[in-house]
């Protein structure tokens, strides 16, 4: 699998209040209206403009905080294509496994991407093609490869029981 | 080689010995979901199983957003009464007196409880690790799945041991010691891994102060966060333990970790996180005298009886600058604080109390922010716009430096109303 996107990119610690704001958790049910109201409170910019195949970019603990799956939802509705990041929070690095969204861990290719440019995420070679140059990243532990390809951890239960 | 207290319970769940970075499949003992289990439910639904796996295993405590605020809310509440009713959920907390906020809720009726595996869709779910317990939040989809399947992996994670001597200074106490660990190694500094509480300092702790720092351990990024099943756990679960399958367990005195911080508590200052991250560390005394609109003595980090005793001690006899909320952890703790004449202490001095759950802390309810507003509270996160609007500040700060501050409108340091 080969995705090319266009880059949105943010700082350290971006948790997910900020993501998919706790106000809407018991109001929000529907997961497509869930995309309406990706990252208010960080970037409205983002709210308002973000395209269906682009990629986030983000620093160090991205998705610390709250459990909630949404902040995962409400970006893999609006069809973003993958997040890259220095690293991820615990939960929601689970969790987006679980939403079938897939996510890199790469400190290099975030230093060289900004925004608006243009980034391509090989997950067959396992690297990231920015213009700075081309960045390998580790590729998925064998435990959770079943997950990514089955889809999303729904699915794969799913199989896995025969239904 | 020792094993950590992680390594052993994970091991004795997966009938192997285990070490750090390995992966096991276990059964977790009790799942906790609160106002979520009714989207769990329609993700459950999704899989093509009819009965959960276990239904006593399933706690669901309505605490977010209680009584319902609007009809949404309503429409939530009343699909989860549907789903006990058709499973046949023993364990339910209801809009009721027997209630409370999640957490409180599964350590005071004896669902936390040392050695067992327990999942609940909430990050906060490591509270449970003040009794010992390898407690862990994790999502919607994860928790569905966990009802279907009575399974759930997991990283065997590496340990960090802190380990705490000392004694608190007057005016200073278990928040203001996470909050600075929290400013020292920062949101990330544990992240995956598992917290070891050590020490003599911890074994002086009550519950309630080992619930506050096990609370916080999401905040720093851990997995779980746990202290020593001793004596003092014992004699608290036994009289309620909800199942007989616990054993208390704890890690070997040669055990590996990944890291390993010494705290004195005679060093521990009181202290605040400014917005709008946790690990965004001040002592008092940088932050003294910025006003406030409102503040906030609530949530499952600190609303527990011990806190409220604390607050009460500076609030006796006078009256709040700025408008002030309280809500206690449950209704257990809010008939203690009757019976101790707490409440009207509060009330005397000016206080809102509302009832036990989550009021304002994740800006559904009780206590939103206007914009450009500021309010101290005494919860665990101060995320931009977690109150509601993301144009207000909030500082997070002890129960005591939370009701100084009240008293003068501005944040305060306790001690200097001690």
């Amino acid at each position: 699998m080969k995705i090319t996107g266009k880059v949105w990119k943010y700082g350290d610690d971006v948790n997910t209040d900020v993501i998919f704001p706790g106000k809407y958790t018991y109001t929000v049910s529907d997961r497509a209206e869930m995309g309406k109201y990706a990252l208010e409170d960080l970037d409205p910019e983002f709210t308002r403009n973000a395209q269906a195949g682009d990629i986030i970019v983000g620093g160090k603990n991205w998705g610390c905080g709250s459990s909630r799956e949404q902040a995962v939802t409400c970006l893999k509705v609006r069809g973003i294509g993958a997040i890259i990041a220095k690293g991820f929070a615990r939960i929601y690095y689970r969790n987006a496994l679980n939403e079938g969204l897939p996510i890199v861990v790469s400190p290099e290719a975030v230093d060289a991407l900004e925004k608006g440019q243009e980034v391509t995420i090989d997950f067959d070679k396992s690297e990231i093609v920015t213009a700075k140059g081309t960045f390998k990243f580790p590729p998925y532990p064998d435990f959770v490869k079943g997950l990514i390809e089955d889809g999303g951890l729904i699915p794969h239960v799913k199989k896995s029981l025969g239904l | 080689m020792g094993k950590t207290f992680a390594e052993k319970v994970l091991g004795k769940a997966a009938g192997e010995s285990v070490s750090a970075g390995q992966v096991v499949i276990v059964e977790p003992h009790f799942c906790m979901s609160h106002d979520n289990a009714a989207p769990i439910w329609g993700t459950f639904k999704k899989i093509g199983v009819d009965k959960v796996w276990k239904p006593d295993h399933l706690v669901f405590i309505l605490d977010h957003a209680i009584p319902a605020p609007t009809d949404k809310h309503a429409e939530n509440h009343k699909q989860i009464r549907e789903v006990v009713k058709e499973q046949g959920i023993r364990y339910f907390y209801d809009v009721t007196s027997k209630g409370g906020v999640c957490h409180q809720i599964m350590c005071e009726e004896g669902f936390a409880l040392p050695g067992l595996i327990m999942v609940g869709s909430d990050s906060h779910t490591c509270t449970y690790g003040a009794f010992g317990a390898f407690s862990t939040g994790i999502g919607r989809s994860e928790m569905a799945a966990t009802w279907a399947t009575g399974q759930i992996w997991f990283r065997v994670p590496e340990s960090m041991k802190i380990t705490v001597k000392g004694k608190f200074k007057k005016g200073v106490s278990a928040k203001d010691l996470i909050l600075k660990i929290a400013g020292d190694i920062k949101a990330d500094g544990a992240d995956y891994m598992s917290i070891e509480f050590h020490g003599p300092a911890i074994e002086e702790m009550s519950l309630a102060e080992r619930m506050t720092l096990c609370n916080m351990g999401i905040e720093i990024g851990a997995k779980n966060a746990v202290c020593p099943p001793d004596q003092k756990v014992l004699d608290f679960i036994k009289p309620i333990a909800k199942t007989d399958e616990w054993e208390a367990m704890w890690a070997d005195d040669d055990a590996v970790y990944a890291q390993e911080l010494n705290y004195d508590l005679g060093d521990i200052e009181p202290c605040v996180a400014k917005p709008h991250t946790v690990d965004n560390y001040a002592s008092i005394g940088e932050v003294k005298g910025t006003p406030i609109h409102q503040a906030f003595l609530g949530s499952c980090t600190n609303a527990r009886i011990e806190d409220l005793r604390l607050a009460a001690d500076i609030l006796k006899g006078k009256e709040v600058a700025v408008r002030t909320i309280v809500i206690p952890a449950s209704w257990s703790v809010f008939r203690q604080a009757m019976k101790e004449g707490l409440i009207d202490v509060f009330l005397d001095a000016g206080c809102v109390i509302t009832n036990p759950g989550c009021g304002p802390c994740m800006g559904n309810h009780e206590g939103i922010l206007a914009p450009g507003e500021t309010c101290i509270s005494t919860a665990n996160r101060n995320f931009k716009g977690r109150m509601g609007n993301k144009e207000s500040n909030i500082y997070l700060a002890s129960p005591m430096t939370v009701a100084a501050s009240a008293l003068k409108g501005e944040i305060s340091d306790p001690r200097e109303v001690l």
